[in-house]
């Protein structure tokens, strides 16, 4: 390998690495929902999409930007609090399956709602960051996906200081603990699950404005919980940290294996290779990389 | 799994009970053929027909096993292009060897990735059937072979013969889809009510006591996986040659999974008649809320808001039933029954 | 401790000849692989100790349970009563000791040859099969003596509807034996608990298990099901001469219906004898006053 084959594979390394992260952020939201009430929230793919939608569709009608955000937030607090309502509270105590067919039904529903309020043509996003790539020792990276990835890190200290220094981290931390002793101590799970679900819905935005911004908004959008699934099935579900690892694996191998890998077997293998190294993982470690491995109480 | 109500197809020999499969083999040989128009066999009875037979293959793995799968169009899809290499490679291959090797190469790949539920319980693996949703659509366009080098991976139905006789008319392909389901069905239905079927079921409800009692749990998931797959995979070959006579991988995609899921919700896991309640409602449905849409909104309702509408009320009906009925339809159908009963008497 | 250093020395290598055959590598301490010589002892517990994430369950257990007798181990909260049972059904993999059961050494019993080693057990929160009928339930102890394949299932065949009814006519006996006919075709989901209880202790004994391990069969009943639990565990004994290893909280219970007792105490066995032995010594008087189950020294007192 010369030296210019070299730096073009770091290239795709650190492109790999920087999507990554794009792929945690979408994975974050899912484990603060597993964390706290066990549920595989199917629908947070869709949740991305509402929010980029709802968000786009503000702008476009010349609400100032800020002004749609704390709009779109506050949409997005009060589908969390519904959801809970609506869907998790008669729920309760159902097995975790069925939970997570309530949330794909969600997925659905969102999704149908989201694109029958707003329609279906595709939205540019454009949220004014500059996307010329700059040289760093001879490589070249992309200033977005470098910002992304900055956003990304930010939101997760930011979530890991809400976590494990707030009153309200603690009370989430306590329900992902033990349900049923958080319940006997007094802990109110509805508001808690609401909030949990807020914060899950703050998540998807900041993805979604993100990926948008990628991809343009449009239906696809809701397509990126495929890409994150494989990443909380490496990472493990109940884990931070694995979500971030996760997608930086995932991103980091799937670039690679699409540039030495692909053009062995016809291409287009992104769409399952992130699922077999997920696979491949499992087979080893059952519960993911850092996922909790419980022992079975009988 | 939530604890599943026994079916009436659990109890012993009752000939009330057989009556209605009695009154339904008359209507599906005797009536439909007859009386049923083109529009009725090809636009309900042939999808209908089709979903049903995957979605009694998905309810014996996710209903009776406990195993979910979010990959089962895969195995429709498996299905129908090997049946279409059988027929098209292998000279004078009778159409009903071919559905049966079709069948067996659907549950040898089932075989391949039910080989994770060895050591994946619950989301991991309901996340790795992913795996086999893509990588099988992937396959399947990327090499041309499989569709004998179609640009656009599209394959054909080849024409339908049994015996000398053509099947290729919307009756006869009617007679071949139901005759492949009432039989596949008819042997669900004893190995469902057999020791067999007991295990499935003691694996799902508590896979550790089952393990303990000396169920072999490997043996009886792949079991699972085989024979649902073997089912699902004949399905698609129903899908592909009977429908819709033309079909490409796309046509099976994640979507079409999601599909025969929510069949078995809404009709009821682990009931075979579920599976048909199921599957009649999500095929009659749409058809129902286009003309409801049109009749109240006119031509705001085009097929935009259609699809969307139909998304919205179906999510909104799975979480309903979950919530409200989580035996689904064939339990409801049950209640009315009992209801009308007590009411005639 | 009784039966435990009267090993032969034949016997003392047994595990681990044993484990090298079967490829798991030599013990790493084998003055620890004690194995009782006494004819008549049909599981041995040899050094066992478990712990979970740094926290000890059980440490240097030995446990000899003979032939035909109900040998109970009780203790407090914690003390890693079910830790033994899952250990000794293969769900739990101790970290040190060895098992024997009915003179075959294991390090880790094989939880899916369980039934095959004529082993059966209830559990402690009910691990019953909730969408299967009485009778469905009680026939699937059986499912180890099956041997005949689903397409023989299918097609009804003559070896398979054999084997159906050599279990059904067991479980019939069992239904009987158990008093269980008024609700064996119900839905077991749909029983009160005490009657859920006592179909799990139909489906293990309509597998004629040589070794009965039970996890706290009378937890959560009255004092009316408790007895009636009781006269059929004895009954189970008398009739069929099953050995019984029974775990449970109700000492009461426990010192009428054993003939030994084990105490366990934070994972180590303070005290093994008969009931009066037991509620004799000074250690296990100790252990229940210094717990909060107030009730339980009560009644040892």
């Amino acid at each position: 390998m010369n030296y210019y084959d070299f730096l073009f594979a770091i290239e795709v390394l650190v492109g790999g690495l920087l999507s990554g992260v794009m792929y945690s952020l979408v994975a974050i939201g899912f484990v603060l929902i597993y964390k706290t009430s066990g549920v595989l929230n199917f629908a947070q793919g869709s949740m991305v999409l509402f929010a980029a939608l709802t968000f786009v569709s503000l702008v476009e009608r010349g609400v100032p930007f800020a002004l749609s955000l704390l709009v779109t937030l506050a949409v997005m607090v009060a589908l969390g609090f519904t959801i809970e309502r609506t869907v998790l509270r008669p729920l309760v105590n159902r097995s975790p399956m069925t939970l997570f067919m309530a949330t794909l039904g969600l997925s659905y529903i969102i999704e149908g709602a989201a694109q029958l309020i707003w329609g279906t043509q595709v939205h540019g996003l454009d949220l004014g960051i500059d996307d010329t790539p700059f040289e760093v020792g001879g490589i070249l990276i992309s200033s977005f996906d470098l910002l992304a990835a900055a956003i990304a890190a930010a939101m997760v200290a930011g979530l890991s200081a809400f976590f494990y220094s707030t009153r309200i981290g603690l009370t989430f931390r306590a329900v992902a603990d033990d349900q049923f002793a958080a319940l006997a101590v007094g802990l109110r799970l509805p508001r808690i699950w609401g909030t949990v679900w807020t914060t899950a819905g703050f998540v998807a935005l900041v993805a979604g404005l993100l990926w948008g911004a990628r991809l343009g908004v449009q239906f696809s959008l809701s397509l990126i919980v495929l890409k994150a699934l494989p990443v909380l099935v490496l990472g493990g579900f109940d884990s931070i940290l694995g979500a971030i690892v996760g997608g930086l694996i995932i991103g980091a191998s799937e670039k690679l294996a699409e540039v030495y890998l692909g053009p062995f077997v016809g291409g287009g293998i992104e769409g399952w290779f992130a699922y077999a190294l997920a696979l491949v993982v499992l087979l080893v470690r059952p519960s993911g990389l850092f996922g909790q491995k419980t022992v079975e109480r009988v | 799994m939530a604890v599943q109500a026994l079916d009436a197809e659990r109890l012993p020999i009752d000939w009330q009970k057989l009556a209605l499969p009695a009154v339904l083999i008359a209507v599906a040989y005797g009536l439909i053929p007859t009386y049923a128009s083109s529009y009725l066999v090809e636009a309900i009875l042939l999808p209908f027909l089709a979903l049903s037979l995957a979605a009694v293959g998905l309810n014996l793995l996710t209903g009776y096993c406990g195993q979910l799968s979010l990959g089962s169009s895969a195995f429709m899809a498996v299905g129908a292009f090997a049946a279409y290499n059988f027929n098209l490679r292998v000279e004078a291959l009778p159409l009903v060897a071919t559905m049966i090797l079709a069948g067996i190469s659907a549950a040898g790949i089932g075989i391949l990735f039910g080989l994770p539920s060895l050591r994946l319980r619950g989301f991991y693996l309901a996340v790795s059937t992913l795996a086999a949703q893509f990588f099988v659509q992937w396959a399947l366009t990327k090499f041309g072979w499989f569709s004998n080098d179609n640009p656009s991976g599209v394959i054909s139905a080849p024409h339908l013969t049994v015996a000398g006789f053509s099947l290729d008319g919307p009756t006869g392909r009617y007679l071949l889809s139901v005759t492949m389901v009432i039989v596949l069905t008819g042997l669900v239905w004893r190995l469902v009510n057999s020791a067999i079927g007991r295990n499935f079921i003691a694996v799902r409800d508590n896979e550790t006591a089952a393990r303990v009692i000396g169920v072999p749990v490997l043996r009886t998931k792949l079991l699972a996986f085989a024979i649902s797959s073997f089912i699902i995979g004949v399905a698609g070959v129903l899908w592909a040659f009977t429908y819709l006579r033309t079909v490409e991988p796309a046509g099976f995609n994640l979507d079409r999974s999601f599909q025969i899921l929510f069949i078995i919700i809404i009709g009821g896991l682990a009931s075979i008649r579920g599976a048909f309640l199921g599957a009649a409602f999500i095929v009659v449905f749409p058809l129902v809320l286009s003309r409801l849409g049109a009749f109240a909104f006119g031509g705001l309702f085009d097929s935009g808001v259609l699809d969307m509408s139909q998304r919205i009320v179906l999510g909104a009906l799975i979480i309903i039933f979950l919530i409200a009925e989580p035996n689904g339809l064939s339990a409801l159908f049950d209640r009315l029954k009992r209801r009308i009963g007590s009411r005639s008497s | 401790m009784i039966g435990a250093s009267l090993g032969a020395a034949a016997y003392e290598r047994a595990p681990e000849i044993s484990r090298i055959l079967a490829g798991a590598g030599p013990v790493e301490d084998t003055r620890r692989a004690r194995l009782s010589a006494k004819a008549d002892a049909i599981l041995t517990l040899s050094g066992i100790g478990i712990s979970f994430g740094g926290v000890t369950a059980l440490s240097d257990v030995d446990l000899e349970v003979k032939s035909g007798e109900i040998r109970a181990v009780i203790g407090p909260n914690g003390a890693g009563k079910s830790s033994l049972i899952n250990i000794i059904s293969g769900l739990y993999h101790a970290n040190h000791g060895t098992i024997a059961i009915d003179g075959q050494p294991f390090a880790r019993v094989p939880a899916n040859r369980l039934a095959r080693l004529g082993v059966a057990r209830t559990f402690q929160n009910l691990a019953l099969f909730g969408g299967l009928s009485v009778r469905d339930n009680i026939a699937s102890g059986r499912v180890h003596t099956r041997h005949t394949s689903f397409v023989e299932h299918i097609a009804g065949l003559p070896r398979a509807r054999r084997e159906d009814a050599v279990i059904a006519e067991k479980t019939d006996q069992i239904v009987v034996f158990l008093h269980l006919e008024a609700v064996a075709d119900r839905l077991v989901a749909t029983l009160p608990y005490g009657l859920q209880k006592r179909v799990e202790l139909a489906r293990a004994l309509v597998a004629e298990p040589k070794i009965l391990l039970l996890d706290e069969p009378m937890a959560g009943m009255t004092a009316t099901e408790k007895a009636e639990m009781a006269g059929f565990v004895r009954a189970a004994r008398d009739r069929h001469g099953v050995t019984i290893i029974l775990i449970e909280h109700d000492i009461g219970v426990v010192m009428g219906l054993s003939d030994r007792v084990a105490v366990l105490d934070y994972g180590r066995k303070i005290a093994d004898g008969t009931p009066a032995e037991v509620r004799a010594d000074p250690a296990v008087i100790r252990a229940y006053i210094g717990t909060a189950e107030g009730e339980a020294s009560d009644e040892l007192l």
